[in-house]
């Protein structure tokens, strides 16, 4: 699995694509800490940028850069390989790729300007939220024989989770505001990944208060230990899931 | 020796492969002869383990192939169109497929590598090379590791005539070495020269599976293109 996680790393890295996101990245942090006078104002703004484009680029990225390689992967699962080996490969070597370019690019401009917990709870949640895409993307890839197909359940999913989601939510808050909902909002947040990196973030950023009830409900629970936990344990089976769901479809698929 | 019991496959409504039987046995070379859309690249995905049957099996020296990817190791393919990672150098492949077979093979043959002057372009990228270039890295990495089953799927479609030679050589070699070849192509003349067997695929069934000598005897012709016509236009006038 190494060896093949080392050369999808070696192929990616070559390409100039994950230059760019790094670059990306640099320019959108400088420029919004920049802009603001107050550090913890331009981590906010950052948040919600990286919120939508990090998900929707990692999706883009790991689901084309795993239909390009299909063929070759026919080749190199014709020597004495496992299949699960080369998909985990392809994996760790996008995911690994796409995390370390984030990771530099906005992980020094953080460092510079914020260099405290909070800063790095925004690195980390990008992160975690890369694995979790391109886990999604790759299940899209091996679910769909047809490239546009892929793409484009990819493109769905990245579209629920950041925007149809809460659309949703907010929908059913308003029809059902005559009753107190403050739990089943924060399970129903806790069900989608990203919101699960907003509201640990935005908790972080004090601007819980702005969210009345619902807030101090979310920095009770997200203050306890019961909380930490709980939403470490679901970002994880956010990584997890898809991936597995996706080898299982890859280990009979024809190829 | 190689052997194909009954294998059915069908990609959705479509039987793509019908109860295909075929065995190969070493010195031997299996030409796979159809029509477009016969089913002959998905029978050799199904001995490969990239295709998976709905029923019947593939035997390798009598153990039948399932998901432990170790037969492999005794396993050479050229594929119809080789697709490598745009941005690998072809220096950097080699050494990539010498590192993935590391524990399991010992000695390599760079024949072919030598013939074709690859290590002249190993420091280009894989994007550059034209598809007669790719089909010579395919055909080189194929042979690279002595393997005891080739399979080359239209090994000389896209070769210039020099190199087509080389690589027809090169098998006609090889079958003294103990191997068994299976080998698709549309080009009878090549067939001609290199295959002993030939399995004729019509929408996926196996129309015949015979020997050259004994499909010219057959039929009294000399060359395998018109052997074939003729025992397919006989076929028909019986149906």
């Amino acid at each position: 699995m190494l060896k093949i996680a080392r050369y999808a790393l070696y192929d990616i890295l070559r390409n100039r694509f994950v230059v760019a996101y790094g670059l990306f990245w640099v320019l959108v942090s400088m420029s919004f800490f920049n802009l603001e006078s107050d550090p913890v104002k331009g981590m906010a703004s950052l948040l919600n940028i990286l919120l939508m484009a990090l998900p929707l680029m990692s999706v883009v990225f790991a689901s084309i850069h795993l239909y390009n390689s299909y063929e070759f992967m026919e080749l190199v699962l014709a020597q004495p390989i496992r299949r699960s080996e080369v998909l985990l490969g392809q994996y760790s070597g996008v995911a690994g790729s796409l995390c370390a370019s984030f990771g530099i690019g906005m992980g020094v401009p953080v460092l510079l300007y914020e260099g405290s917990l909070r800063g790095f709870l925004l690195v980390g949640c990008g992160l975690v939220l890369t694995l979790v895409f391109v886990s999604l993307a790759f299940l899209a890839a091996v679910l769909m024989r047809d490239k546009a197909r892929g793409i484009g359940l990819a493109l769905l999913i990245w579209f629920f989770c950041t925007i149809l989601y809460d659309g949703l939510v907010l929908m059913g808050m308003f029809a059902f505001s005559d009753y107190p909902l403050e739990r089943v909002i924060l399970v129903l947040a806790f069900l989608n990944p990203v919101d699960l990196a907003r509201i640990a973030m935005l908790l972080q950023l004090d601007a819980a208060a702005l969210m009345g009830y619902t807030g101090a409900l979310f920095h009770h629970f997200f203050g306890s230990a019961l909380g930490i936990g709980l939403a470490v344990l679901l970002m994880a089976v956010w990584v997890v899931w898809p991936l597995l769901w996706a080898l299982r479809i890859f280990q009979r698929k024809d190829l | 020796m190689l052997r194909i019991q009954n294998i059915s496959k069908t990609f959705g409504r479509l039987r793509v492969l019908d109860a295909v039987h075929a065995t190969a046995d070493v010195g031997q070379v299996v030409a796979v002869v159809g029509p477009n859309g016969s089913g002959k690249t998905t029978l050799i995905k199904c001995i490969l383990g990239l295709v998976k049957p709905d029923s019947g099996s593939v035997l390798f020296n009598d153990i039948v192939i399932r998901t432990d990817p170790g037969y492999r190791r005794h396993f050479g393919y050229m594929p119809q169109i080789g697709r490598y990672p745009d941005n690998m150098l072809v220096g950097h492949l080699f050494n990539m497929m010498r590192d993935l077979r590391r524990n399991t093979t010992h000695q390599t043959d760079e024949e072919l590598l030598e013939a074709y002057r690859l290590p002249d372009i190993f420091h280009k990228p894989m994007r550059t090379l034209s598809g007669g270039m790719r089909q010579k890295v395919s055909a080189a990495l194929a042979f690279l590791f002595q393997p005891q089953v080739l399979i080359l799927d239209e090994p000389t479609a896209g070769l210039d005539p020099l190199s087509a030679e080389i690589l027809k050589e090169k098998v006609l070699r090889e079958r003294q070495n103990n191997r068994i070849f299976i080998i698709t192509s549309h080009i009878m003349s090549d067939l001609d020269e290199l295959a002993t067997h030939i399995l004729y695929l019509v929408d996926g069934r196996v129309a015949f599976f015979k020997s050259l000598p004994e499909l010219k005897a057959l039929t009294g012709q000399e060359r395998l293109g018109r052997a074939i016509a003729h025992l397919m236009q006989r076929r028909e006038t019986q149906s």
